[in-house]
């Protein structure tokens, strides 16, 4: 049997793993009808879901294998097997119009199926030990599969509306996860931002293949790739448009500004879910869209700036945010969105593979760094505040390792994974040179920043004095299942980079990412040639990439070094901060009071225009002129009331009385 | 003779219902589910038939007086109709088995009056003349007036003479009109009037048009004229709600279909800008609206003027993506906010209020109700791959291929939907149950899951393969799409001489 029949098989896995969760969830609610603390059959669900995952995984790198260059994958003809599909039934079809429902599996979708369901399971594993005990156990790993099963859509559908439903799907999970932890109250209207705000995106989405649709007459996307170059002179305003709003459509998912204020609030979600969704998954899927497009993006170089623009402020803004944060996961959450701003400048710069290349690696280490953080605030009896944390090293040695792996790797310490695919996004855009000079140069101070604000925040948690009350607080070591996947996070993140992607001039092998992924950013790098009279991909003399790549390594490690030596022994330089900028602090803090800005200018009038449409329109205004005509109409009545007593006969009296006109007319016609 | 049932047995229900002693209350909950179920199963007959137009009625009635006019007692189905015959049918065994929990008094009566009424709503999907159009579009609408006078809230006689006088109003419209469209086509066959009208220009039609249109749009309700529909919605209990927003407001987009677009293409052409933007308004209206709400079941009412807001701008985007996406949004419509309003009557007949703010934290206590709750949610604000997007897809793309300026403003309808429905989600389900008296709610029993498993079979089954509920209506659509190209290109000829003289002088 083909491998191709088999991949619809890597996103039913999860659904059917999903199913039998929900079906779990379900019997132990009904076993708990009887005795409130029975935990009924859900602990089978993290062995379901798993196993899901693993079978998800096995098929990924089946599929892997069989688009490999290699002497076997090739057709009758002699042709390479490139990229594997699937068809199912016709999902919409009205007219001339033609919805599929296709799974395509190129060697982009291939890289983040592998992505998906490896770091997928992964996280399944160490949700096992982190979720256990919790009442609703069963449904969170039901929740998890849903999710996968969608991501994996988003990723494998052949066409843009395919690609919408796991891009909506990721959103529903998003929200049911965030939300998890109902009870709280916070977490649920958590949940609710994250759904409105991804919605807002999701209407320029919309918009955008609505144009699509219009300019190509389909919105599967290898057609569109290969009819852009044909479009570029009679539609290239259109094309321009429909990109601006898909980015606008990934400004929400992948937490861009206007719209990154959801992410932050997400942390309300149990941290695989952070881990999963937040940081390794969902959010990377408005760049792999970006990707994917990738000739049309190239046809509008202008909106190509316009990302990078946007790009490198969020990664600006987002990082210097990150820097006063006290709470745990809310630097790693405003240190993701900062690292999905560097994805976005690495489209800016028509750097398609370099971007793939920092959401794999920002896939391992952000991964690493949330499920340690988690295994933290595991240890810490549900502490996320910094503050109230130090010298845990010596508590949790295995996190605290791993840890430290997936920071080095975050902060774009030499050799680490994390520091060869920021260097190529940077050296790209230095390489293409003009404004996105500019945009380098926020790059690197941005890099600055990171480093600074991982080893603060290994600082404040591992190391210093234990500033947690030590008679209620026992920190201990997370067991086995959730360091395991720690482990193997912590060598993906180390080795993860140089093994896919060293640099050529390092010359030992080559840049494998960039190999896999040529035919797929091939039509991309020939319009962008096209538009810009510059040969893509750009390349760097040998002499210019090993100065940045000192200038990369001396920025982290100067950085690094002094982030972790400013709060090594404690709070001092954190309360000095605060206190000698308290304004700028407490603007930072609330990340430069953008959310609390929308909530004045958008949320607090939104609301207010609801009450006036409702109870001054519609009630005065509309309703009145509608009273009034009542009122008239039972005034007449009153005066008549000898012919009519009530208003139900009144009616049928009317109705009768027409009929009688109804007959006369033709009556009088007829003579 | 497949038709005739659909309609007439019904009425056999309802006089068997009438002859049981009053008190036999299970009797009469047993004919009246027992009838019901028959239609519905009679229905998907239908459905399952593949050539409809064998299934059509066509008997001499009467001639009018005076006159060489032959009415006729016609029946037929056809693209168009048949999704909503089908919604009828199987909605309605849903609605009589909600009704054991809520209707308690005067059941008999109840019982008969659901039963007209679903006679009356066949009739009015069926009948392909105009004057049992007429007959069955009153016989429809009178029941429904009982419903919530007798067993409606506390302000029910506001609401009921609301309800009435804006009908009233509407019938009188159609009815003069009607009368006028006889006259003027000298025939009662819709599908003659249709073939006779279509070919007439704009000035001959536009107050034929404007009155039909005025008629229907009473009946959806488009805005200005909704405010009736919140208060019906309100006062009218569960299962009457269920009827109203499920089937009986679909007479109103219906008769858009069949009458104002089918019958006045031309008139309807000119007249699309104007209507698509009562649509996207109401769309963004209506949700406007619903965020202000505090009342739970007014809140799911004032939804429905936005998702009928849609329903309009697709239908008067008069191109093909946009008629059929309206189809499907009508049953999409009936399906989803029947299932919110099944939903709501099931906490209120637990705790009797209907005030937000009265709940939270339902979700620990009734688990099923919840999930229930999150999937007609979901399927209501449009998520992909439930039968709600299917329709908002499909209407805002025709809508953006008509004018793309009214497409954008009813996108926000998207996010709109979002907020009030995730916030009456999380206001009833989510955080702590702060009222003891919510401590003690019983999840929901079997009768009640039973009765909404096929609703949400439906939802699933329209999102994930829509094209087989598509592709039925697929030839009628053409059928209309034909016609009013005609009518563009008639009036672009119409135009050209005018031109033409302006130059030659």
């Amino acid at each position: 049997m083909e491998v191709a029949s088999y991949l619809w098989l890597i996103p039913l896995l999860p659904l059917l793993g999903a199913g039998i969760c929900g079906a779990l969830h379900l019997a132990t609610l009904k076993a708990r009808k009887a005795n409130p603390d029975a935990s009924g059959p859900s602990g089978l669900a993290p062995w379901v879901a798993s196993a899901a995952m693993a079978g998800a995984l096995v098929f990924s790198i089946v599929a892997f294998l069989a688009i490999c260059p290699c002497d076997e994958n090739v057709t009758k003809d002699g042709d390479a097997i490139e990229s594997l599909r699937s068809s199912t039934w016709t999902w919409i079809s009205v007219g001339t119009l033609h919805f599929d429902l296709t799974m395509w599996l190129d060697r982009l979708s291939s890289v983040m199926t592998l992505v998906v369901t490896g770091v997928g399971l992964l996280i399944h594993v160490y949700a096992a030990g982190y979720m256990k005990g919790d009442k609703g156990y069963a449904k969170f790993f039901a929740y998890l599969n849903l999710f996968c099963f969608a991501m994996l859509m988003l990723v494998l559908s052949s066409n843009l509306l395919g690609l919408f439903i796991g891009w909506e799907g990721v959103g529903l999970c998003s929200y049911l996860l965030i939300g998890f932890w109902y009870e709280k109250g916070w977490p649920a209207e958590a949940g609710q931002k994250a759904f409105v705000v991804n919605r807002i995106g999701d209407a320029f989405f919309l918009v955008g293949s609505f144009i699509l649709i219009s300019v190509f007459g389909t919105l599967e996307m290898q057609d569109i790739g290969a009819q852009v170059p044909a479009m570029i002179d009679a539609h290239g305003g259109m094309l321009a448009l429909a990109a601006l709003l898909l980015f606008g459509g990934a400004c929400g998912k992948s937490a861009q500004l206007p719209l990154f204020v959801w992410l932050p609030d997400a942390m309300a979600g149990p941290t695989p879910v952070s881990a999963l969704i937040h940081a390794a998954t969902m959010v990377t899927s408005g760049v792999y869209m970006i990707v994917r497009l990738n000739p049309l993006y190239a046809a509008s170089p202008g909106v190509l700036l316009f990302i990078g623009c946007i790009a490198a402020a969020t990664a600006f803004i987002a990082g210097t945010t990150a820097l006063v944060q006290r709470d745990l996961k809310k630097v790693l959450a405003y240190s993701t969105v900062s690292q999905l701003g560097y994805m976005f400048l690495g489209i800016a710069a028509g750097a398609w593979g370099a971007a793939i290349f920092h959401l794999v690696t920002h896939a391992f280490f952000k991964a690493l760094l949330f499920l340690g953080a988690g295994s933290v605030i595991h240890g810490m009896h549900e502490e996320q505040d910094m503050h109230k944390m130090g010298g845990l090293r010596k508590h949790m040695p295995r996190t605290f390792v791993t840890f430290v792996a997936g920071a080095a790797a975050l902060s774009g310490l030499p050799l680490m994974s994390g520091f060869f695919s920021k260097d190529e996004i940077l050296a790209k855009n230095f390489a293409l040179g003009g404004p996105n000079y500019l945009l380098w140069m926020v790059g690197v101070v941005t890099a600055a920043i990171t480093a600074y604000y991982t080893w603060r925040m290994v600082a404040l948690t591992f190391f210093g004095e234990e500033r947690f009350d030590a008679k209620h607080v026992h920190p201990h070591e997370s067991p086995l299942v959730m360091t395991g996947p720690l482990m193997v996070l912590a060598v993906l993140s180390i080795v993860g980079g140089a093994v896919l992607g060293l640099p050529h001039v390092f010359g030992l092998w080559h840049h494998l990412l960039d190999g896999w992924l040529e035919p797929v950013v091939l039509p991309g790098n020939e319009i962008l040639s096209a538009q810009t009279h510059m040969h893509m991909p750009l390349h760097l003399s040998a002499l210019w990439e090993w100065i940045l790549l000192a200038l990369g390594s001396g920025v982290a490690l100067f950085f690094a070094h002094k982030g972790f030596h400013d709060h090594k022994r404690g709070l001092a330089m954190d309360e000095s901060v605060q206190g000698a900028f308290p304004v700028a602090h407490a603007k930072l803090m609330d990340a430069w009071t953008i959310d609390s800005t929308y909530s004045r200018v958008i949320v607090q009038p939104v609301k207010l225009l609801a009450f006036v449409i409702a109870v001054i329109v519609d009630q005065f205004a509309i309703d009145g002129l509608v009273n009034g005509a009542g009122r008239l109409a039972s005034d007449l009545g009153r005066r008549g009331k000898r012919l009519v007593d009530g208003t139900v006969s009144c009616y049928g009296l009317w109705i009768g009385a027409a009929a009688v006109i109804l007959a006369l007319t033709w009556f009088w016609r007829g003579n | 003779m497949l038709l005739d049932l659909l309609i007439f047995l019904p009425l056999v229900g309802a006089l068997a219902v009438g002859f049981t002693p009053r008190g036999a209350v299970s009797l009469q909950r047993g004919i009246a589910l027992l009838t019901t179920l028959v239609v519905a199963v009679l229905s998907l007959v239908v459905w399952g038939s593949h050539d409809l137009a064998s299934l059509a009625v066509d008997k001499a009635w009467f001639t009018l007086p005076g006159s060489q006019i032959d009415v006729g007692y016609r029946l037929g189905v056809d693209g168009i109709s048949l999704l909503m015959v089908v919604l009828t049918g199987v909605l309605m065994p849903i609605v009589i088995l909600s009704t054991f929990g809520h209707i308690t008094e005067r059941v008999k009566e109840f019982m008969i009056w659901v039963l007209v009424m679903q006679m009356g709503m066949m009739g009015v999907f069926l009948a392909t003349d105009l004057v049992l159009f007429y007959f069955f579009w009153e016989i429809g609408l009178v029941p429904l007036y009982f419903m919530v006078g007798i067993w409606g809230g506390k302000r029910r006689l506001y609401a009921t003479l609301k309800f009435f006088l804006y009908t009233f109003a509407g019938s009188v419209v159609m009815l003069i009109a009607a009368i006028a469209l006889v006259y003027k086509a000298q025939s009662t066959d819709i599908a003659a009037i249709t073939d006779s009208m279509a070919a007439l220009g704009v000035s001959d039609t536009i107050w034929l048009f404007a009155a039909f249109t005025l008629a229907f749009a009473i009946k959806v309700p488009v805005l200005p004229f909704h405010t009736w529909l919140p208060d019906a919605h309100t006062e009218a209990p569960t299962s009457g709600s269920v009827i109203l927003a499920g089937v009986l407001l679909k007479m109103g987009t219906y008769g858009f279909l069949r009458f104002s677009i089918a019958m006045f293409p031309a008139a309807a052409v000119a007249a699309s800008p104007y209507m698509m933007a009562l649509g996207a308004i109401g769309i963004v209206y209506g949700a406007f609206l619903a965020m202000a709400q505090t009342d739970i079941k007014r809140l799911v009412a004032c939804s429905s003027v936005s998702h009928l807001g849609y329903v309009v701008l697709g239908l008067f985007a008069l191109t093909r993506v946009g008629l059929a996406g309206s189809l499907i949004q009508m049953v999409n419509h009936g399906l989803s906010t029947g299932l919110l309003f099944l939903l709501v009557g099931m906490i209120y007949e637990r705790r009797h209020t209907r005030q937000l703010d009265q709940y939270g934290g339902i979700a620990s206590v009734m688990p099923i109700y919840a999930i229930f709750w999150t999937i007609a949610v979901l399927s209501s604000v449009g998520l992909p791959g439930l039968n709600g997007f299917v329709g908002e897809y499909l209407i805002l793309l025709g809508a953006f291929e008509a004018i793309p300026f009214w497409a954008v403003v009813s996108v926000t309808g998207v996010i709109f939907g979002a907020i009030y429905l995730l916030m009456a989600t999380r206001k009833l389900l989510y955080g702590p149950v702060v009222h003891e008296a919510n401590r003690k709610l019983t999840d929901l029993n079997l009768r009640e899951i039973g009765l909404m498993v096929p609703v949400v079979v439906l939802i699933v089954w329209i999102g994930v393969k829509p094209s087989y509920f598509l592709d039925r209506t697929e030839a009628s659509v053409a059928t209309i799409v034909e016609r009013l190209d005609q009518a563009r290109d008639g009036m672009q000829t119409a135009q050209l001489p005018a031109v033409k003289g302006g130059e030659s002088r």
